[in-house]
């Protein structure tokens, strides 16, 4: 895979879209897309702990002990969004009510421990900074683009200013969580056209790209289980 | 007769029967069911009916077209699905809900899993569902206008008692094409004949359900022939139920498919939330109907015994 700067930047808005590609983030995604504000404050703050985390990670990749990385990484994502969140609940208290104990678990946010282990890891502090800036753009996209779908169509409004065209069509199973899993699904089907043949998706659900690799040797070199269940998928 | 299973070499001949015939006939059974369903709720019920068929024909067309496939709507399965979507729904819907059903039951059910055949579940089916939980107004049935009724609720849900008679001809509130249980038989019968279904999933479906209330009722045989005779048992365990794509094929599988959504009809009937549980039980069979298939087929002739 050739490691350029700008594909680095891009590829984490479409071709490996946390959310639509890497099927990572999902909680997040399905808690806090039912409308647009608190979608678009809970990526924005998962923009700033990723870009934040990846390049202090990739600045200690040398010292921290690849046995103990994982509560190394933990704590360091841990710090930067106590940080955040204490920002937010300053400067922002709605936004800060509204996204309540998700801007906390940001600490455990797939997205953030992911690039960490298969990226922010292994490569230098500029590339961490721009993959963290993809990464955590693409997070963003997602999570708006899915609170749209949500909020205009389940709750006829955007950002919380009502359309009174939509009032009467509204359907309101799209606010609640099932009609979260369902306009996830059908955008992960969408995103899956729009790439077909162009996303990486056994490379990155490799045994190498896997964050137990370290841990799971005997059971990736016996079996080359990922690989296969990713063929039934598709 | 002897019932020893006849195997030829090829060639063989073509019976007859199409994907177009079968679907022809399940429209013609549920010819009676509409138009009681049309005298009992009034002509409104008919333009929910129009509606909801052309949008899902409609649908099926423009999905074809956009992902560049052969338009199948020749095949009646979109007329089909639209037309059992439709019998599900209340006679005073608004018409904008129908397309969204149509559309959801069309295309996110049917369409993107890969056209007729490859779809996981019932589209009808979980199209109801969907509106089920989607709109309000889905579980506010309409009322018969060519009756006074004071009650506000479907028999399942409704505190008195709807007479065998009245749940016979349909003269209570539900959906459109639910309520007329004879018209329902009358259709099942017809699908009996042609040989379009078998009797294993009817009648495992309807009979637990008439056991599990006879019991649940205190072996009260009126009360438990009230509870067959209500709801969406009939449509479903008829129509829904024997589709061929989500249903198990072997006979035995058919009946664990009736038996188990009997029992989760049974269960959400008497300890759910809902009052009627028939779609969710079809659904949620609809889901296990591979494992079914899988558990329940026959050992090839001749492949010695060995348990695989």
């Amino acid at each position: 895979m050739k490691n350029n700067n700008l594909s680095i930047l891009l590829k984490g808005i479409i071709k490996e879209n946390p959310v639509f590609v890497l099927i990572l983030g999902t909680c997040p995604s399905l808690a806090t897309t039912n409308n647009v504000a608190g979608a678009l404050g809970m990526g924005l703050a998962a923009l700033v702990v990723l870009i934040c985390s990846n390049v202090l990670i990739s600045l200690l990749r040398k010292i921290i002990p690849d046995s103990v990385r994982i509560p190394c990484y933990i704590v360091i994502i841990a710090g930067f969004v106590t940080i955040v969140e204490m920002i937010v609940h300053a400067y922002f208290p709605a936004l800060y009510d509204m996204l309540g104990v998700y801007l906390a678990l940001i600490t455990v946010n797939c997205i953030i421990l992911g690039r960490a282990e298969m990226f922010a890891g292994k490569n230098s502090v500029g590339k961490s900074a721009l993959d963290g800036i993809g990464m955590g753009l693409g997070f963003t996209v997602a999570l708006v683009l899915m609170a749209t779908i949500r909020e205009v169509l389940g709750n006829a409004s955007f950002a919380g200013n009502p359309i009174a065209l939509l009032e009467p069509y509204k359907i309101e199973f799209l606010v609640k969580a099932p009609g979260g899993m369902l306009v996830y699904g059908l955008l992960i089907a969408l995103v899956y056209v729009i790439t077909r043949g162009k996303a990486p998706l056994k490379k990155s659900f490799s045994c190498a790209g896997c964050p137990n690799a370290g841990s799971c040797q005997t059971a990736c070199t016996s079996a080359q289980a990922p690989e296969s269940e990713k063929g039934d998928a598709q | 007769m002897n019932t020893q299973l006849k195997l030829s070499v090829s060639p063989h001949i073509h019976s007859g029967r199409s994907t177009r015939r079968i679907m022809l006939d399940v429209l013609i059974a549920l010819l009676p069911a509409t138009a009681a369903g049309a005298v009992i709720f009034g002509l409104r019920s008919l333009l929910v009916v129009a509606v909801t068929v052309a949008a899902c024909v409609g649908f099926e067309a423009l999905f074809s077209l956009i992902a560049k496939k052969p338009i199948p709507v020749g095949d009646l399965s979109a007329a089909v699905t639209g037309l059992l979507l439709a019998l599900n729904l209340p006679a005073n819907i608004p018409l904008w809900q129908c397309v969204v059903g149509s559309l959801f039951a069309i295309v996110v059910v049917k369409g993107l899993f890969g056209g007729l055949g490859a779809n996981p579940v019932n589209p009808a089916i979980t199209a109801r569902v969907f509106m089920l939980v989607a709109f309000a107004t889905l579980t506010k049935a309409a009322f018969p206008t060519i009756v006074d009724t004071a009650s506000s609720a479907t028999p399942l849900a409704a505190e008195k008692a709807t007479s065998l008679t009245d749940l016979l001809l349909g003269l209570h509130g539900g959906a459109i094409g639910e309520t007329c249980a004879a018209a329902l038989l009358l259709g099942g019968v017809y699908l009996l004949v042609r040989r379009v279904i078998t009797w294993h999933v009817p009648v495992a479906f309807i009979g637990t359900v008439f056991l599990t209330s006879f019991i649940m009722e205190g072996m009260d045989a009126t009360a438990a022939l009230a509870a067959i005779l209500s709801g969406g048992l009939l449509i479903g365990a008829i129509f829904m139920a024997t589709d061929y794509v989500t249903s198990p094929a072997t006979p035995w599988g058919k009946i664990i498919f009736g038996l188990g959504a009997s029992l989760i009809t049974f269960l959400i009937r008497y300890f759910g939330s809902y009052p009627e549980g028939v779609s969710f039980a079809i659904l949620f069979m609809n889901i296990l109907t591979p494992y079914i298939s899988s558990w329940t087929r026959r050992r090839i002739f001749g492949m010695g015994g060995s348990k695989a």
